[in-house]
């Protein structure tokens, strides 16, 4: 049986259910979401678009999102710029290690409610003043989460189940701030956590190849964005890269997410910068902390986002703004460099 | 004896407790630092996992990221997250090698806020991240942590990662698995463990310069003491070669300490 756990000191309680809103929109009942696919298209059709196309299409107020790749690395820049540009408001968003693309998010005040596995940070780089700014204002609804609790709800719902057992979240205020509950196994008696499965209305996740038709190939790490393709209502997917059915159909084995998931395929070379694309680029450090230096100053930082994000028409603009091909040039050497140093 | 700061000595120690043969997941930074250090030293064969997938790589530098691609340079494997996390649940990972804003004498942890009120913190930090979960699903959780009397702390704000929870039995009664928990607290003063009954924080070793006066003081719950607390054994020659010529030249965690 699970146990009512009190500290002495009287401020951690750790219940059988945690006390925070779950999101409704990412609804975990298993026959709606079953409904929901069942009319989802099947179609082996191209679905080549344009990034202001698809956002327009693909992304109303409201929805809540779930961007792929890992905060920093293989993420869908072009998407999350054309969501602010477009003044996307309302979203719900999926906060598993998100750095950049929450900075983004935040800063253009597209975000209502977040799941909060890890936020306002950029790991090694230190705390986005901006983004802080905005959650202790209490500008956002929150409910807490972990990096695994989180990926196990997005698991749960490509499963096209209702909610998974974890062992993970017991004791802590993560769980009392979160919108989990707790089960008995009826094998054993242990007690777990359950995790309400995570059904986005729009997954956005860059890749490094993929068909017109939306079958696609990732390198390096995959994170979360397999199961996150399968458990979103829509996905918009970036890639590097367009390449020819034939070449999916000749190793099929390397398919990481299959057509069906997928909404729109749009081109967008260097899709993941200032993030770091495996084995093509490396992050741009030097941009990344320009941005958080100018995040200090409110105004400052609102003249910057401003030029960078609202003036730019596109993503192409953005890149020429910040380099061009000198500095994605840079950032593949350094890639290349980082991949030859290990021996 | 040559000369170190803070930080070059907290890696060392860290990267002593991490043997040959051993898995451990780690973040970036110091744990990441002292993790390269224990595979080059003496665990050529430390299997170091990160959270976002990485499994076993050889890092040629530090990553910046847990999922940046020098987290799977010359690797045995890309994977998931979810594969990460489960290869913790499962128990195949000994140690998770963690930080954060304070800790209790249990060894729980904070990096979610800093305040009184959930909605509207002094300052919102990061939050778990994977740490609340490998502290969880790891069988010893280790903390780098400076010391003193704000972070070393009789009441966190906020309970994000688990240690020993309220002590005694405490930890295995509440749902995680039986046998996991904090290992080891290393800081710029000491080497605390944890008493295997109370489960309070207990101090084991006492770093080169620093009394146990001056580690107490700079610690806002009380102490216990090992029955025999000897001085930390303080970086050697090699250790300290291999960390500031072949982990970090650059500085960037080693040159950080004040």
């Amino acid at each position: 049986m699970l146990t009512l756990i009190k500290h002495k000191n009287d401020t951690h309680v750790s219940l059988p259910e945690g006390s925070n809103p779950l999101f409704m929109d990412p609804d975990p009942d298993p026959d709606a979401a079953r409904l929901f696919f069942k009319t989802k298209s099947r179609a082996l059709v191209s679905k080549v678009t344009t990034v202001k196309a698809a956002v327009s299409e693909l992304v109303q107020n409201g929805d809540y999102i779930a961007v792929g790749g890992f905060g920093t690395n293989r993420i869908p820049t072009a998407v999350l710029h054309e969501m602010v540009r477009q003044k996307k408001t309302g979203l719900g968003f999926a906060g598993h290690t998100s750095t950049h693309d929450f900075q983004i998010l935040v800063a253009g005040k597209c975000l209502s409610r977040v799941d909060a596995a890890y936020i306002v940070g950029l790991e090694a780089r230190g705390l986005s003043p901006s983004a802080r700014r905005a959650v202790e204002k209490g500008t956002l609804i929150m409910t807490e989460w972990t990096n695994a609790t989180l990926a196990w709800r997005i698991k749960a719902a490509a499963m096209g189940l209702s909610f998974l057992p974890s062992r993970s979240l017991f004791g802590t205020d993560t769980f009392t701030y979160s919108a989990a509950k707790t089960v008995e196994c009826p094998f054993t008696g242990k007690g777990y956590t359950a995790l309400p499965a995570l059904f986005p209305d729009v997954a956005v996740i860059h890749v490094h190849e993929c068909d017109i038709y939306g079958n696609a190939r990732v390198k390096g790490v995959t994170v979360a964005d397999q199961d996150l393709a399968k458990a979103a209502k829509r996905v918009i997917m970036t890639t590097e890269a367009i390449i020819p059915n034939a070449a999916i159909r000749k190793n099929p084995e390397n398919t990481f997410i299959p057509y069906w998931c997928v909404d729109a395929v749009i081109h967008v070379p260097f899709g993941s910068y200032p993030g770091n694309m495996p084995g093509l680029y490396f992050s741009d450090e030097p941009y990344l902390k320009t941005w958080l230096d100018k995040e200090k100053d409110e105004t400052e930082f609102q003249v910057f986002f401003t030029r960078q994000i609202l003036e730019t028409e596109n993503f192409m603009e953005y890149l020429a703004l910040n380099g061009g091909m000198k500095t994605l040039s840079d950032l593949e050497d350094l890639e290349l460099l980082a991949g030859k140093e290990g021996g | 004896m040559s000369s170190y700061n803070a930080m070059e000595l907290m890696i060392c120690i860290a990267a002593r407790n991490l043997q040959d043969g051993a898995t451990v997941v780690v973040g970036t930074g110091a744990p990441c630092a002292a993790a390269m250090l224990a595979q080059k030293r003496h665990a050529p064969n430390l299997c170091i996992l990160f959270e976002a997938g990485g499994v076993a790589p050889r890092l040629p530098t530090m990553p910046v990221s847990v999922g940046d691609s020098r987290t799977v340079s010359n690797a045995l494997m890309a994977s998931s997250m979810s594969d990460i996390m489960e290869t913790c649940q499962r128990g195949m990972v000994d140690f998770a090698f963690l930080g954060g804003a304070q800790i209790d004498m249990y060894g729980n942890l904070n990096s979610t806020l800093l305040g009184t009120d959930y909605t509207k913190p002094d300052i919102r930090l990061p939050g778990s991240g994977g740490a609340g979960d490998l502290a969880s699903l790891c069988w010893k959780t280790m903390v780098m942590m400076p010391q003193d009397t704000r972070r070393f702390t009789p009441r966190l704000d906020f309970l994000t990662t688990p240690g020993y929870l309220t002590g005694g039995r405490s930890r295995e009664i509440s749902g995680l698995p039986k046998g996991t928990g904090p290992h080891r607290v290393i800081t710029n003063m000491a080497v605390m463990g944890f008493d295997n009954t109370s489960r309070r924080m207990t101090v084991l070793s006492v770093n080169p310069g620093y009394s146990r006066h001056t580690v107490q003081s700079h610690c806002g719950f009380e102490l216990l003491w090992a029955d025999t607390v000897d001085q930390t054994e303080p970086p050697g020659v090699e250790e300290l070669k291999l960390l500031r010529s072949a982990i970090d030249p650059g500085g960037y965690v080693i040159g950080r300490a004040g």
